[in-house]
């Protein structure tokens, strides 16, 4: 458990990046931090591995006040996982992965190990362990930069906007593949993005914030859809504009006992599938990062 | 006969390679023209170096490195070279009027080194560095695991800069007491041996060349696989907004 208490940061050019945060983020769910930029989510992120120490308040990580543990400690017991990978261009793929672990005095022979089974994990070829960096694709990088930020087995994975340089088709499959880790791994994980379809996929408890890090909303997806606190969050999250809100097209007539639904501009936007319908039902429990789908889910690895 | 061919011919006659009673021997000289230039070399290099480390590292007093890099390189050389003579005892272990020499040439050397260090480590992409922070390495291990490795290319650039640039000036050594390549150009002027000065001219000249070729193949020896081989295409951010097309930049010519 993460709890953030009335935390404040206040640059030396007096900009309150954040102000008075206070939030609890539970184990082995995934929290999502969702605003526009310069917001402060990212600086409440980095508050986290002490990247950056907050003007006032106190950060605890299971009760215990992270400003009494030194920032080089911190940080090895917490992934990262950053935009643009963030990997070593001078090492190759396998020794990025062990860094952590050799920093960490693991011995040679089992972090290179454990670093080839990190390569499994997050579905990456074995031969690709002796490239370097430079020579993997966008989407590619990104995976090792993931199997980095497990390696030292954390129990808190932090994702900083991981998949936004990355073309919306590699998105999707990677925001799976969290899913799927998420599902088999079970982190406390925070994720920082701007793509509230990504939070929406992605979090257990969304936040969405303002500028200065002020919670507009905090809840699970379903809630914030259902009852959005205010103007701007609808707008943030397209309910305003219609994009979320759907209605059933009387005009088509299906073939089943499906039915069209259409956003408010008039565009179809899917299917409501009816038991006799043609396309698949979905399940009640949201998505797969119920716990529910894990047994059945596990052997996508 | 054309001058330069003579001051060749001058340089393969077997006599002039060795020390005789009228006039010091190319070997000799050579010998010692090297070990000027490496002590001078050393001493600058034990200064500017981490002192150039230490600015790229941090980003603090990168404009009082510029502003007394360049009032360093304002400094003639000869003049003060001939005040220190007056005002610098001998060390021990070092030949008579050796200190002077080597403060003066090392002098010369700094802001190159000094550039080259700091350059070589602004020029890194700051997430590369930021992710390695982020990962739990210390600040010890970002410099010497990260920083170095991506900047050496500018580092060794600095070096063979600074290098040239001694090893060029320790040519007017010969002016005050020391036996160096000059003393071959000092002596030909003194003498109105014309032979001889082209001739020491060639030797330094070639010296020059020879260093400065090593450190070449140094530099392109030391750039870490991985980055050699990166696409240029890709974009960087590099810090304090200055855009350059490789992370790793690309070495410092200057001097010499």
């Amino acid at each position: 458990m993460i709890e953030f208490n009335s935390v404040s940061k206040v640059y030396p050019d007096g900009t309150r990046a954040v102000d008075d945060f206070s939030v609890v983020i539970p184990s082995r769910k995934t929290t999502v931090f969702v605003g526009s930029s310069g917001c402060g989510k990212t600086t409440l992120l980095r508050m986290i591995n002490r990247m950056v120490d907050p003007t006032v308040g106190t950060i605890e990580i299971d009760g215990h006040d992270i400003a009494n543990t030194q920032p080089v400690p911190l940080r090895r017991s917490i992934g990262y996982v950053m935009q643009n990978s963030g990997l070593l261009p001078h090492r190759r793929v396998i020794d990025n992965v062990a860094t952590v672990l050799l920093l960490t005095k693991v011995p040679k022979v089992r972090a290179y190990e454990r670093a080839r089974e990190l390569l499994d994990t997050v579905g990456l070829d074995r031969s690709l362990a002796n490239r370097y960096p430079g020579e993997l694709s966008g989407g590619q990088q990104q995976r090792v930069g993931v199997a980095r930020g497990l390696a030292a087995d954390p129990n808190i994975l932090l994702m900083d906007e991981p998949f936004g340089a990355v073309d919306p088709i590699v998105r999707a499959d990677l925001q799976n593949e969290t899913l799927r880790l998420q599902r088999e791994l079970d982190k406390t994980i925070v994720f920082v993005t701007h793509d509230i379809d990504e939070a929406f996929l992605l979090g257990d408890q969304v936040l969405i914030l303002e500028k200065g890090a002020k919670i507009a909303q905090q809840g699970t997806p379903e809630e914030i859809l259902a009852n959005p606190a205010s103007e701007f969050v609808a707008n943030f999250i397209g309910a305003d504009r219609g994009k979320r809100r759907l209605t059933v097209n009387s005009n088509v007539a299906s073939d089943g006992d499906d039915v069209v639904l259409i956003d408010a501009g008039g565009y179809a936007a899917g299917v409501i599938s009816a038991p006799g319908g043609k396309l698949a039902t979905g399940s009640a429990s949201p998505k797969s990062r119920s716990v529910s789908n894990k047994t059945s889910q596990a052997g996508d690895a | 006969m054309s001058l330069i061919v003579q001051g060749f011919l001058w340089i393969f006659v077997p006599a002039h390679w060795t020390t005789s009673a009228t006039s010091a021997g190319i070997g000799n000289a050579l010998a010692q023209h090297l070990a000027l230039s490496g002590l001078s070399l050393l001493v600058a290099g034990v200064i500017a170096l981490p002192l150039g480390l230490y600015i790229g590292h941090t980003g603090k007093g990168r404009g009082v490195a510029i502003v007394s890099s360049n009032i360093a390189r304002a400094i003639p050389t000869l003049g003060l070279l001939s005040i220190l003579l007056l005002y610098l005892p001998d060390v021990p272990f070092l030949p008579s009027g050796y200190t002077p020499d080597i403060v003066v040439f090392a002098l010369l050397a700094i802001p190159p080194l000094l550039a080259g260090s700091y350059a070589g480590l602004e020029a890194i992409d700051r997430q590369t560095i930021d992710a390695a922070r982020a990962i739990g390495m210390t600040e010890w291990q970002i410099l010497t695991k990260v920083e170095i490795p991506l900047g050496i290319a500018l580092i060794i650039g600095g070096i063979r800069s600074s290098s040239l640039q001694i090893v060029a000036t320790v040519t007017i050594a010969p002016l005050f007491t020391q036996i160096t390549l000059g003393t071959f150009i000092a002596d030909g002027l003194a003498q109105a041996d014309y032979v001889k000065v082209v001739a020491g001219a060639i030797l330094v000249a070639a010296l020059a060349l020879i260093i400065d070729g090593l450190f070449a193949i140094v530099q392109r020896f030391v750039v870490p696989r991985g980055v050699s081989r990166r696409p240029t295409k890709e974009k960087s951010t590099t810090a304090r907004g200055t855009a350059l097309a490789a992370k790793t930049g690309t070495p410092i010519q200057e001097g010499n």
